[in-house]
């Protein structure tokens, strides 16, 4: 039967101007395919890709969605019937990819039905997904839950740095390896497990330590860079490369108890040297291996980071830019600090100095501190952990000195030592006796090594620093010592 | 990210006439929305082939139940309303604007994956709660990407930032 379909204005170019098309139809689906039938560059415009209207085009049969009714396309029509194609107007800002070509296999819809479902995702969300690529730096605590999260949602290309080798002491968090995995290398340990969780995605590893030579090269083949590292020279050179190449780097990091997340992307907000200009002085800021952490912490904050990369991927939700989470594991707290772009920032401000990417690790005194400590280590007295026991088993009169703390030695000491930590030597000096042989060990023999520093200063002429501090005690001397 | 590049057809150029009343309504309307996004209609008249004149802007409600501030809808009941309100003023909807807040007046692949064909894209950027520059757009045949449509002859259009106005100023565009 005869029925009219009006064609909104812009369409109209495509109908020889006319505002109202008649067709012969059954239904309002048969019209429809009637009318791309006669006028066929209408098509692309109303349908999408996979052969369903678009999502901003609305049918109305006489002034009815028919979204609406029942049967939808299939609802019959009468004589005198209008369909009217109302177009919806939407569109935005997007840092979103574009979906592009490619195409999901029947075994990827099957393994991604939970985000196709959702609408904020759909189809096309995932294959902007799957051609995303993705870098994490780090495979540690952090790189761990969000290479995982990451692969498994499907990012189609996931590049990983990391030059470490698996250590029995990661397992505690690094949940990406295995018990199976101590000794190998992180980058092949990862690949295996993030291939058997989704095979359907490209694994790229990078075995290099991430250098001022080598990142803006390596960052630049990716569209969001995961910072997962754990020190200040390495996090300080991912953003200026980011700040640089105008990626988005998406922070985290933990310590202790409490962890920090944010989204740091100059085009559209702060970077991380709008936070924190320079980093702290060495050695003022513990490293978790001498600080610790808790296990499930960098879980929850990997987790996060892979949850805010997703989104900026989908160009979904908002994203943490411009905002600085705070967790606080031990009492189970969010916190949210706003963050302003510094107009006065050295890399994205206004005025930069910042051009290219500079020598992180002098920036960071890392340099300086390591050879201060070298030549400490050069000009103070030492012993070695087999000399120690050969000399204390000969029965020999040596004063055995801890500066570790409480909680260390509680792990493992040495038999006949005393506990005196660090922060309390300087008080404590008159429980040693100047003239007496000592030897003064820590966990790695670099708070000892400042020890004999202070009692030489101090007159004490013969103390002595464990060389390796009791790991090397544990290495070489008695396996049965624990490690941590 | 990837971002919209290169204009391709630099053949036939739309333009549109929209003068400074009209602009600094529409002005208004995006500044009071940000950090939102909002949107709005562009009535007018088409004048030959390539030339289109805005007679009158309408303010509509974006309704994106969930992101406002980086995306705008207008639902179909809004559309149908707009066009029938065109109709009896003797107007046509010759396209529609909305705000970039914080963001470049340039199309995303969200606004071409969601754009008609013929209809003229007017976006403003936003820029901390100030209205900043406006460009026209509109979609090319294949929707693979967006023409710039002339406003007033120019394809950015500077918007002034005195205090209570929010004129314009033609500037050239970008070497």
């Amino acid at each position: 039967m005869r029925i009219a379909i009006i064609v909104p204005t812009p369409l109209r170019q495509y109908t020889e101007g006319r505002d109202t098309v008649e067709v012969d139809a059954r239904n309002v689906a048969e019209a429809l395919s009637n009318l791309t039938a006669r006028y066929a560059p209408i098509r692309r415009h109303l349908y999408g890709e996979d052969g369903r209207l678009r999502s901003f085009v609305n049918i109305y049969l006489n002034d009815e969605d028919i979204r609406y009714l029942e049967g939808r396309a299939e609802t019959g029509v009468k004589p005198g019937d209008e369909i009217r194609i109302v177009p919806s107007i939407a569109g935005g800002v997007a840092t979103a990819l574009g979906a592009g070509q490619v195409e999901l296999t029947p075994d990827e819809i099957r393994r991604y039905a939970r985000h196709i479902v959702m609408p904020e995702v759909g189809l096309e969300g995932q294959k902007t997904l799957k051609q995303a690529r993705v870098l994490v730096v780090g495979a540690g605590g952090l790189g761990s839950p969000a290479s995982l999260y990451l692969a498994a949602a499907g990012v189609g290309t996931i590049g990983l740095v990391d030059f470490d080798a698996v250590e029995f002491s990661n397992l505690q968090r690094q949940v990406i390896h295995g018990t199976r995995d101590v000794g190998r290398s992180k980058l092949d340990s990862a690949r295996d497990r993030l291939l058997d969780v989704n095979p359907e995605i490209t694994f790229e590893g990078h075995q290099v330590r991430l250098r001022s030579d080598n990142a803006l090269e390596i960052l630049d083949r990716y569209d969001v860079i995961v910072d997962g590292s754990d020190n200040f020279p390495t996090r300080y050179l991912v953003n200026d490369a980011c700040v640089l190449l105008d990626k988005p780097n998406v922070y985290g990091s933990i310590f202790r108890f409490e962890g920090q997340v944010s989204v740091f992307y100059a085009k559209e907000g702060p970077c991380y040297r709008c936070l924190y200009r320079e980093p702290p002085p060495p050695g003022l800021v513990p490293s978790c291996a001498e600080g610790g952490v808790l296990g499930a912490l960098p879980g929850i904050i990997g987790a996060l980071q892979a949850n805010e990369t997703i989104k900026l991927i989908l160009g979904r939700g908002e994203p943490l830019i411009g905002r600085l989470l705070l967790f606080d594991a031990l009492r189970l707290r969010f916190r949210e600090l706003r963050l302003r772009r510094d107009s006065e920032c050295p890399i994205c401000g206004e005025n930069p100095t910042i051009h290219e990417l500079i020598d992180y690790e002098a920036f960071c005194g890392v340099t300086q501190a390591e050879s201060d400590l070298r030549r400490l280590e050069g000009e103070i007295p030492q012993t070695s952990a087999r000399d120690l026991k050969a000399r204390l088993a000969a029965g020999e009169p040596i004063r055995l000195i801890d500066v570790r703390e409480s909680h260390e030695w509680d792990i493992c000491h040495l038999e006949g030592a005393e506990l005196i930590p660090m922060a309390t030597l300087p008080a404590q000096l008159n429980r040693l006796d100047s003239t007496e042989e000592i030897v003064v060990y820590c966990r790695i023999g670099e708070r000892s090594a400042y020890a004999v520093r202070l009692l030489q200063d101090a007159g004490f002429l013969r103390a002595f620093n464990l060389a390796g501090g009791i790991l090397s005690w544990s290495n070489e001397v008695d396996p049965s010592m624990p490690e941590y | 990210m990837k971002r919209e590049r290169g204009v391709r057809d630099q053949g036939q150029r739309r333009r549109m006439g929209l003068n400074r009343d009209l602009l600094a309504a529409i002005c208004q309307h995006v500044q009071a929305a940000y950090p939102e996004e909002t949107c709005g209609g562009l009535l007018g008249r088409v004048r030959g082939a390539e030339a289109l004149a805005v007679v009158e802007t309408v303010p509509l409600a974006n309704v994106d139940q969930a992101e406002r501030h980086r995306r705008y809808l207008i639902g179909p009941h809004d559309v149908l309303a707009l066009e029938r309100r065109a109709e009896a003023a003797g107007l046509q909807v010759l396209g529609y604007y909305h705000s970039h807040p914080d963001a470049p007046a340039q199309p995303s692949p969200f606004d071409r994956e969601h754009a008609w064909p013929w209809y003229v894209y007017v976006i403003v950027r936003v820029e901390e709660g100030r209205a900043r520059e406006a460009r026209a757009w509109q979609l090319s045949d294949d929707r693979e990407t967006f023409k710039p449509v002339l406003v007033n002859g120019s394809e950015h259009v500077a918007i002034e930032t005195e205090e209570s106005r929010c004129g314009l100023q033609s500037s050239s565009p970008p070497p």
